[in-house]
């Protein structure tokens, strides 16, 4: 029997007070394919940085195909074979595909770089795993999914036999991740082994043989994909029975979530968007003739892959955004060119896509997070008022559940899961009318997943209007009363969500379908 | 709590402390190279700059204007903006004050004519600061750029104003002004005599006292941090970011200096708003930070002047600069270890 691909054993790690791996341990079998899952800050991502060599263990051992490499450099990482594909892609936009992947290791005649046979060397690798990209093509100009197989591409060309991926499929559309399952299926045939970090319970069934659950820095568990049950891994993942909320829930194959209603949608729309047109940071036309209006207690869900335009459309309603055509009015009050305070006092709650670039000031405590928007009501004669800070910061830790409950560390040691928590408490724990919640799960753990799908949920009950945007199908789908899909800056579909089904919208979201349905 | 602070002035002391040893160790190598003994070459600039009455005075006018010119500089960077404007924002203040003094009837009151001149300083600082500040935010143009640039336009043109309007003959200085000068340290403690220190050094305390308030007390300063911080996190907060530059500029700019020899001098300023952003960056852009670097900067400026008998006086400027690089390289390192050494005392 050859030596295991990858045996890592007791592996202990700490940053400062934090202990991201405590005895954790992965043992990854020859020629499989292999998913590491585990909530947010369960470790994941320190043991494939100590298996990668970018950082080193405090104890404990790591073997690779039968050698003892703890504590090795990424360059010996390498040279073994080992190749992680990170989350957020390292590549030259302004090269070609083929100059990316051989970036480091060019082919040369004499001193020159030789460009004819570093197009060759790539196009005869891309014909080998079948990861199909326009070798000549620049990165600039690829999407994200191809962007994707260039990062493979590149690990490949560096002879990696054991593949590292993490939260590979995050960028992906539903299409391109059926697509990635092919290429690594075809690796593992082809003698590799791969590692897929994920927290995406259907993904694991879908591709993995063999499944090991990180919880608080420590391996929980190690099972044959075959034999267990996502509710089985979910408990493992979480170390406790959980209401699971909708994309979890969705994956374990209970009936899909049906959004029921406290009270019924009623009464003129609250905010209104007409035929809104927005660009881009480079100045192309992004959001183009977008049409809705939301009632109190109802939620508007936008589904589509990333890039189609939602994010500059919930930017632009919140005022972060020249709005070039079109108007929007909340509680029939117009605000298409107000700032962004004037919106606020106007009744708009945002929760950002992105909380560690706007939704955060990381280096400001909680307390001082909580009043991010609204430092001039807290303050008396000119200066802050730091004890109405601090109650207020208080109040909302309890209500919010926000932990560490002390309001004094910055948000930047808080877990994701719980800066998010700080960015809904803000918006959520103030009065508003309209709610506008961008990715508001991204990157958080189970646990924190279910009780912002509950705030939501309760908002949506006391009458607020909500417009939901997430990248996952199955968040908008669980909680929207109706759903909209966005392509290329326009509604391509907008369905009651009792008629939406990842199957009626998998074409809109990939451009196809009929444009002028519903 | 007082453990808390405890802790905070630690992390906020030590790493200067370290850096400075750090730096006193490579000068020690220097000194020796010109075949001098350290301890004799430091004993006298410390000597020169505190061991007597006068050259502590002096150290005092020094840090005046470094500690008004670190401010201006602290706060934009608070901002998020890199002033380099410092030299051309001291020049104009002092020539706003120096008007505002000559045009003056004499024999105005001081309590009219102080603040009058401090008004005129500040609004020449204002218009200096501002200018950047609006051009950054209507137009994007980067501030290192047009702070560097307006040094040179603004120098010049208080040039030319000066020779061709307001000087007195055969100097490059304009007239003693009238009114509004405020008296030398020396009136009220005698063994200062002979220096230039004088009251302006109380309003620097007081301006530093003011930046701390402003920053970390009042809705304003939380608002100028957060857009140094993350202005894209301050943008969706509501924040003007483009306003809080322009104010962060203009407010750098109104640090004013109110003279000591009582007119204006062309070059008066002789590199101290470029040797304030020494001080900004050692101070850690704190006003506190910022005094106390001042005064260090000064001390080494003054005790210099002490030792050009032994080495070559071009050392305290290489001695600064190894200062400030030590600065930059430890403080990180210094966080680490004192980071760890409560850990392991925790443990």
């Amino acid at each position: 029997m050859s030596a295991h691909p990858i045996r890592m054993a007791a592996i202990d790690k700490s940053f400062g007070p934090v202990r991201a791996n405590r005895a954790a341990s992965l043992d990854v079998a020859p020629g499989e394919i292999h998913a590491l899952v585990g909530e947010n800050g369960a470790g994941k991502s320190t043991l494939m940085k100590i298996l990668g060599g970018l950082i080193k263990p405090d104890a404990g051992t790591v073997e690779v195909n039968g050698r003892d490499v703890t504590s090795w450099s990424t360059t010996d990482a390498i040279a073994a074979g080992v190749g992680v594909v990170h989350q957020h892609f390292m590549l030259v936009p302004t090269l070609t595909v083929a100059e990316n992947v051989v970036l480091g290791l060019e082919p040369k005649r004499g001193v020159m770089f030789d460009r004819a046979r570093a197009l060759a060397d790539v196009n005869a690798l891309i014909q080998k795993t079948g990861l199909i990209v326009p070798a000549d093509r620049r990165i600039a100009e690829l999407s994200v999914g191809e962007a994707q197989r260039v990062e493979i591409l590149k690990t490949l060309y560096r002879g990696a036999t054991i593949l590292i991926l993490d939260e590979p499929t995050a960028v992906l559309s539903p299409p391109d991740v059926q697509e990635l399952w092919t290429v690594l299926r075809k690796l593992r045939d082809d003698g590799g082994t791969i590692v897929l970090i994920t927290h995406r319970l259907d993904e694991v069934i879908d591709i993995s043989e063999t499944i090991t659950v990180m919880r608080a820095g420590a391996t929980v568990g190690r099972m044959k994909t075959s034999e267990t049950t996502p509710a089985e891994i979910a408990k493992a993942m979480v170390g406790r029975d959980v209401v699971l909320s909708a994309p979890v829930r969705e994956a374990i194959g209970k009936a899909a979530a049906t959004t029921e209603h406290a009270i019924a949608p009623t009464g003129a729309p609250v905010l209104e968007v007409t035929d809104l047109a927005v660009n881009d940071s480079r100045r192309v036309r992004v959001v183009d003739g977008v049409t809705f209006a939301i009632r109190p207690g109802e939620i508007l869900g936008i589904a589509g892959v990333e890039g189609n335009g939602q994010t500059e459309l919930v930017e632009a309603i919140a005022g972060l955004r020249d709005i070039l055509g079109g108007s929007v009015s909340v509680s029939g009050r117009d605000i298409t060119h107000a700032t962004v305070k004037e919106r606020r006092e106007a009744g708009i709650a945002h929760v950002p896509e992105d909380r560690h670039r706007r939704g955060l000031i990381l280096e400001y405590s909680i307390a001082e997070n909580l009043v991010l928007g609204a430092q001039d009501e807290f303050s008396r004669r000119g200066s802050l008022d730091g004890a109405r800070i601090e109650e207020h910061a208080r109040e909302q830790i309890g209500k919010f559940d926000i932990r560490p409950p002390n309001p004094a560390p910055a948000a930047r040691t808080l877990s994701g899961g719980n800066q998010q928590k700080v960015v809904i408490a803000r918006e959520m724990g103030r009065s508003f009318t309209v709610l506008l919640a961008a990715q508001p799960t991204r990157g958080v753990d189970v646990g924190a997943i279910e009780f912002i799908h509950r705030q939501i949920r309760e908002a949506r009950d006391t009458g607020k209007a909500i417009l939901l945007v997430s990248a996952e199908l199955n968040e908008v789908l669980a909680l929207s009363d109706k759903v909209a899909v966005m392509y290329r800056g326009k509604f391509a579909v907008t369905l009651p969500a009792h008629e939406a089904t990842p199957e009626v919208f998998g074409p809109y979201m990939t451009g196809g379908g009929s444009r002028d349905a519903a | 709590m007082s453990e808390s602070l405890l802790r905070r002035a630690e992390e906020a002391l030590l790493p200067p402390i370290v850096a400075l040893l750090i730096a006193l160790i490579l000068g020690d190598v220097l000194i020796l190279l010109f075949g001098e003994s350290p301890a004799h070459v430091y004993g006298r600039m410390i000597e020169g700059a505190w061991g007597n009455s006068y050259g502590f005075a002096q150290v005092l006018y020094k840090t005046t204007t470094l500690t008004f010119a670190g401010l201006s500089i602290a706060l934009a960077l608070r901002a998020g903006l890199f002033n380099i404007g410092a030299e051309g924002q001291l020049a104009a203040g002092a020539f706003g004050a120096a008007l505002m003094g000559i045009s003056l009837p004499a024999g105005t009151p001081g309590v009219v004519a102080v603040p009058l001149c401090l008004l005129a300083a500040a609004a020449a600082g204002l218009l200096t600061g501002g200018i950047p500040g609006v051009l950054k935010t209507k137009f994007g143009a980067h501030e290192v750029i047009v702070t560097i640039m307006l040094n040179f336009i603004i120098l010049a043109l208080l040039n030319w104003l000066l020779v061709e309007h307001f000087r007195v003959e055969e100097t490059l200085h304009t007239a003693e002004i009238s009114a509004g000068a405020v008296p030398r340290l020396s009136e009220f403690i005698p063994a200062f005599h002979g220096s230039a220190a004088n009251v302006t050094f109380l309003f620097a305390i007081a301006a530093a006292v003011w930046c701390w308030w402003y920053l970390f007390r009042t809705p304003g300063g939380y608002a100028l941090r957060a857009t140094g911080l993350q202005p894209e996190a301050a943008e969706y907060g509501g924040i003007r970011v483009g306003r809080v530059w322009i104010k962060a500029m203009a407010l750098g700019g109104t640090n004013f200096v109110l003279g000591y020899k009582h007119y204006y001098e062309d070059g008066f300023t002789g590199g101290s708003g470029f040797l304030a952003i020494a001080v900004a960056i050692v101070g850690r852009n704190h006003p506190f930070g910022v005094v106390l670097a001042a005064f260090f900067f000064a001390t080494l400026s003054q005790g210099g002047l002490a030792i050009h008998a032994l080495v070559p006086k071009q050392m305290v400027e290489v001695l600064q600069g190894i200062v400030i690089l030590a600065m930059a390289a430890s403080v990180p390192e210094v966080q680490r270890a004192l980071r760890n050494a409560r850990k392991a005392v925790a443990a």
